[in-house]
């Protein structure tokens, strides 16, 4: 088609893109508040820093209607099962970003209750780091997710953790 | 092998047979079944070989149940129920740990009859972060890092209630404008709290708008906060010794523009919600909690003040000069959501009547002692002297020591009395700490405000008391 000249109406792309679009316009959040991130991700949701702006102020309370995952605070030991199964609940596709420090790596809590890092049980697309992040750096980290929407394929390997 | 040897080995193997090993028991059994198995070996037989050793044991049937109620499978108490009811007319419901009103990961396990809630038992434990633990292996200094996220709605309540307990064992005196500071902190830190609390009271029963109000003026006071400590969150900005750095300049056009914005928010809330008759319908009566009640599950703060507990530490046991500032505690009569609301409210205004007089009176000096056992020399030194850089060295490595000996200290957070009990035994590290957390209480008390209430109830009441899981499960 290189060279031709098009007819006028006509939007050329690939069906990858459109589909990774759709996706990046309509994510829609599980509530999973744990902690202190909590309350900022409240915060970016509320009118101030106004998550609607990215298509994404909704947040799904069913995991089984949301896509996206922002593990907000400290997982301890005894919430670690309860995590996994609503991240197992939900459809795919799903992503999962992790939100501060305790999340990502246990934080400074480097002791018997708390899972060192939410990717033990999870496999985890965006880290977050702050503690907590603010508004700004959870935004900063959905559009990187949306980023690596856009960038990957349709359909995501198959990520295996533990057995 | 020879015949012979063939023939005793069947021989013994079938003399084996002929004991029932499956009703012989302890080490005489095993030893049978061994022999049925491994013929000709009586002899010789190892019994140790067969033991489980090195092996994953299974745990006993007993344990399993412990395990499953360790998992939260299985929900043990003992309390039953004195009537004999059929078991088939209670309906459970588990509310959580994952759920969007439950203000963090609460889990509620209710048993209905019908709309009506029976039984109530709240089961913690999903956020336990080991804090009080984590506290002993972080020196006096480093403390407030730990505490300031225990109730992360109040940070700077965990912060005073920590270092007025450390600074009565070191026995140090702060200056008045650091007090000062901390008194103007922890209110502006009750306004917000409160502020978020409406916010989603209100989203919980219904009114999602006041949760963008709610919202819109906490982030003013967060602005504020940010500007002064750096972080909107978990400041580590009050320690012992004083606070981390002076208030910068122009903190009092930020104060005064807060006291204007903040009322004018508040009293849009008012007219949004007072005479709401959604609202009304779904807090009055709702949630009640009698005062005798308030005084035996240990309920403090807004709480046993709406039902007609005038009880304030800010009154009672006066901390870090509170005691100059004028202010009302506001106290309700009938225990239940809405007189939660209106003295919620009313803590607001009377906050920010403290500010008010902060700003007026807000004395000059130094925001940290001058003791040097716990303040590090000013920058100035450090270059001129080695003694000064080595002592910076130190208190910022290995900390300082505190006398041995134990401290208990308890702020009027905004939730309500938060203590903490401090022992030393002379170390740079804390021996032990304990943490009273108002919420803890509250938790506990949510049988005795629901029970025979209206399913429809849980969330407004849950939300009333205004639980922090942080600082219920730290």
């Amino acid at each position: 088609m290189a060279g031709e000249v098009q007819p006028p109406g006509i939007l050329l792309g690939t069906l990858e893109k459109g589909i990774n679009w759709a996706r990046t316009r309509s994510m829609w959040g599980a509530t999973f508040g744990l902690a202190c991130c909590a309350i900022e991700m409240m915060g970016t949701g509320a009118a101030h820093n106004d998550l609607g702006r990215f298509g994404m102020e909704v947040f799904r309370a069913s995991p089984r209607q949301a896509d996206l995952m922002i593990v907000a605070g400290r997982v301890s030991q005894k919430m670690a099962p309860v995590l996994r199964q609503v991240y197992d609940q939900m459809s795919e596709p799903k992503w999962v970003i992790s939100m501060g420090a305790c999340a990502s790596s246990g934080g400074m809590f480097n002791n018997y209750a708390l899972v060192q890092g939410v990717d033990q049980i999870v496999p985890v697309d965006i880290y977050v780091p702050g503690c907590p992040p603010g508004p700004q750096s959870l935004m900063h980290g959905i559009l990187t997710l949306h980023e690596k929407i856009m960038d990957g394929e349709i359909r995501r390997p198959v990520i295996q953790i533990g057995n | 092998m020879s015949e012979e040897n063939q023939t005793e080995e069947i021989d013994s193997a079938e003399g084996a047979v002929a004991v029932d090993a499956t009703t012989a028991t302890g080490e005489e059994g095993r030893r049978q079944i061994h022999d049925m198995w491994v013929a000709g070996t009586e002899e010789r037989a190892d019994i140790r070989q067969f033991t489980d050793e090195g092996a994953q044991e299974l745990l006993p049937v007993e344990d399993e149940t412990a395990l499953d109620i360790q998992r939260g499978v299985v929900v043990d108490d003992d309390y039953e129920f004195e009537d004999a009811r059929d078991e088939d007319e209670l309906q459970i419901i588990n509310m959580g740990p994952q759920h969007p009103s439950t203000h963090g990961v609460l889990r509620l396990h209710l048993e209905l009859e019908g709309e009506t809630i029976r039984r109530v038992k709240p089961i913690i434990g999903y956020l336990h972060t080991g804090m009080e633990k984590t506290g002993e292996t972080l020196t006096w200094l480093q403390g407030p890092t730990n505490v300031t996220r225990m109730d992360y709605l109040s940070p700077f309540h965990n912060e005073l209630a920590y270092s007025l307990a450390v600074e009565k064992l070191l026995n140090v005196e702060i200056p008045e404008r650091a007090q000062a500071i901390r008194i103007l902190m922890t209110e502006l830190n009750r306004v917000s709290s409160h502020l978020l609390w409406v916010a989603t009271q209100g989203m919980d029963i219904g009114a999602i708008s006041m949760m963008i109000y709610g919202w819109r003026e906490r982030e003013l006071v967060l602005d504020f906060f940010e500007k002064v400590t750096g972080l909107r969150m978990n400041h580590n900005f009050i320690r012992p010794g004083g606070v981390a750095a002076d208030l910068p300049d122009g903190w009092e056009d930020d104060i005064e523009a807060l006291l204007v914005d903040v009322p004018a928010g508040v009293d849009e809330y008012h007219e949004i919600l007072d005479e709401n008759p959604i609202f009304l319908d779904r807090c009055q009566g709702i949630g009640v909690i009698t005062p005798a009640e308030c005084r035996a599950y240990g309920v403090t703060g807004a709480i046993a003040r709406a039902s007609g507990v005038d009880w304030d530490l800010r009154k009672a046991f006066p901390y870090s000069g509170i005691e100059k500032y004028e202010f009302d505690v506001p106290v309700g009569k009938h225990g239940d959501v809405l007189d939660r609301y209106h003295v919620r409210m009313a803590e607001i205004d009377q906050s920010l009547r403290i500010v008010k007089q902060i700003l007026e009176t807000m004395p000059a000096g130094d925001y940290r002692t001058e003791d040097r056992k716990v303040t590090p020399p000013p920058r100035k030194r450090i270059d001129e002297s080695m003694e000064a850089l080595i002592h910076h060295f130190k208190i910022f490595t290995s900390g300082y020591k505190v006398p041995a000996g134990e401290a208990w200290q308890s702020v009027e957070s905004p939730r309500g009395e938060l203590g903490v009990y401090i022992v030393s035994n002379g170390g740079a590290k804390p021996w032990r700490i304990h943490v009273r957390a108002p919420s803890f209480a509250h938790v506990q008390a949510l049988p005795a405000a629901m029970t025979d209430t209206l399913i429809a109830d849980t969330i407004s009441t849950l939300a009333s008391m205004d639980p922090v899981l942080g600082d219920v499960d730290r």
